[in-house]
């Protein structure tokens, strides 16, 4: 090897240590600041401690948040699975000019500004006669978690062999009943991987979300991000560890149905 | 075929409907708003917003702070996708790990990491007295580099899997051949795999800077309200200032900026694929 490619070899393998380090660091502090018992974030913590967990409890406003993102994103979730793959199959299956363009755009808010689209939708809905906040979060949770089940399910629908629907249908059975028992299994995974990627994404978003708070309804993020700007202490990194386990499981889940390299996929 | 004559067509209908309406509908009137004045188009608000020296200040904020934060994501991304694609099986895990993981954790919980880590106490702090860098600590939260390293750190997986993705599909043989014709290891790569991964690249930087330009719970929590982009100010002046007209302005620029990136990248993308 000469020096060049050793140089090179070197600058890869420190970026892929740099890079797991690096990225894993908020999690781990996250994690160890909640189990400190010290309530400035001194790392590593004087002595560990679960009174932040304990506080957990009967922390303000905490459990109703939590409530109503997870109804939020549950109910966005079931929408956008249901109109998002009656739009995928539309675009592997149908025959009309302009598909690419549909594409693109069910996937768009994706690529846009949340807090643009937030304030759009805001002004909108407010045009339409639409005040109320928590219905507005619902309709507007189905925009954001859309373009992930569009995506997944798009890319699994164009690797299916539709006349499996076909041979289906010559053994016996009727339309319904073949799509049910061969395309609905073999979208499966899809439909479970995208769906908690939507989740996930609705549970965490902000910029659009805040535009649907009133007094009443708050979304999780919301609320935490009002702690830790009203008083920081370790109860929202004890909060925080239980995203960090949700998502932990969500990895899990996701490695055992498609594979950790299929979840890398872009 | 005409559409109407597909029936499979229809299903698309719904999702589409749905957008339009309730996303397409109220951008386009956001747009349309920000250019209609009192008598009929006009660019007042433009003029205005941009005849404030303190406006200038802060779209320069907003673009410095994400051309930093892309570079530091290409930097170490492009050598981390090369390194996930080669890596042997157990640091291959490890890394899609470190990569996929944090990005189904909430920005609101990295950011809040990041508030701890870059205190006058913090880790970043600490490393750098004790690699001899600083002579005593120092506070980086409330600093544009502290906020450059926290949005680097929640962007980079958006550098590293766009790269990743062209990098496992180039046949390892194109640089035995380059090496048995004799080319030196830096002509191999500036001509081979450079070029190569360039469509990678560009989608790379595509998703960060636009990421970086638009983000705005990570500069709530990690720079605060002395130092203003683009997309705080949008968030100011609706949530507490109630002055929408500024709002609205600058929700244009934003949107302008975010399309233009877009757009031109997949431009790029697409030339830079036809050709390779």
């Amino acid at each position: 090897m000469t020096p060049v490619e050793r140089l090179g070899r070197g600058i890869m393998w420190s970026a892929a240590i740099v890079t797991v380090v690096f990225l894993m660091t908020p999690l781990v502090v996250t994690v160890a600041a909640s189990f400190g018992s010290s309530s400035v974030f001194s790392l590593p913590p004087p002595a560990w401690s679960m009174r932040w967990y304990e506080r957990l409890a009967n922390t303000r406003g905490l459990w109703p948040a939590l409530l109503v993102s997870v109804e939020v994103a549950a109910f966005a979730t079931i929408v956008a699975l249901g109109l998002g793959t009656l739009c995928a199959i539309a675009l592997v299956r149908g025959r009309f000019p302009g598909r690419e363009g549909v594409a693109t755009f069910l996937v768009s808010p994706l690529m846009l500004p949340g807090l643009v689209v937030g304030i759009a939708m805001l002004q909108g809905f407010k045009a339409a006669g639409l005040r109320e906040a928590y219905t507005s979060l619902l309709v507007a949770h189905v925009i954001i978690t859309l373009p992930y089940v569009v995506r997944t399910v798009l890319g699994a629908l164009s690797l299916f062999d539709f006349s499996l629907i076909d041979a289906a249908r010559t053994l016996g059975c009727s339309y319904p009943t073949a799509i049910l028992r061969v395309l609905v299994p073999a979208l499966g995974p899809a439909f479970l991987t995208s769906g908690m990627f939507a989740f996930l994404a609705s549970m965490d978003n902000y910029p659009i979300s805040i535009f649907f708070t009133d007094g009443w309804t708050k979304t999780l993020p919301i609320q935490m991000l009002q702690y830790v700007e009203e008083n920081p202490d370790p109860t929202i990194a004890a909060i925080s560890t239980g995203l960090v386990l949700l998502a932990v499981l969500v990895l899990v889940v996701g490695d055992r149905l498609v594979g950790l390299r299929k979840l890398a996929d872009f | 075929m005409k559409a109407w004559r597909d029936p499979v067509a229809l299903l698309a209908v719904p999702a589409s409907l749905y957008l339009l309406l309730l996303y397409a509908l109220p951008l386009l009137w956001l747009l349309a708003k920000s250019f209609t004045g009192a008598e009929g188009l006009t660019l007042k608000p433009y003029i205005e917003f941009f005849s404030d020296p303190f406006n200038w200040r802060v779209v320069w904020n907003t673009l410095s702070v994400a051309l930093w934060v892309t570079l530091v994501c290409l930097v170490v991304g492009y050598p981390a996708a090369f390194a996930l694609a080669r890596a042997g099986a157990a640091l291959q895990i490890a890394m899609l790990v470190a990569i996929i993981l944090p990005l189904s954790v909430g920005v609101v919980v990295k950011a809040f990491a990041w508030q701890i880590v870059l205190q006058r106490n913090g880790m970043v702090s600490q490393l750098l007295v004790a690699t001899g860098v600083w002579d005593e600590p120092q506070r980086l939260l409330f600093t544009p580099p502290g906020l450059v390293l926290g949005a680097a750190n929640i962007f980079l997986p958006f550098m590293i899997l766009p790269i990743y993705s062209v990098v496992k599909l180039i046949d390892p043989r194109l640089l035995e051949a380059g090496a048995t014709l004799g080319a030196a290891p830096v002509y191999r790569f500036v001509k081979i795999m450079l070029p190569l991964t360039l469509p990678g690249v560009v989608s790379g930087l595509a998703f960060v800077f636009s990421m970086a330009v638009s983000m705005y719970v990570i500069p709530s929590l990690l720079i605060g309200d002395r130092f203003q982009t683009l997309s705080t100010l949008t968030g100011r002046s609706f949530l507490f200032m109630r002055n929408e007209q500024l709002g609205s302005t600058t929700a244009v620029i934003l949107l302008a900026l975010a399309v233009s990136v877009v757009v031109s990248s997949s431009w790029l993308a697409r030339r830079l694929g036809s050709r390779a």
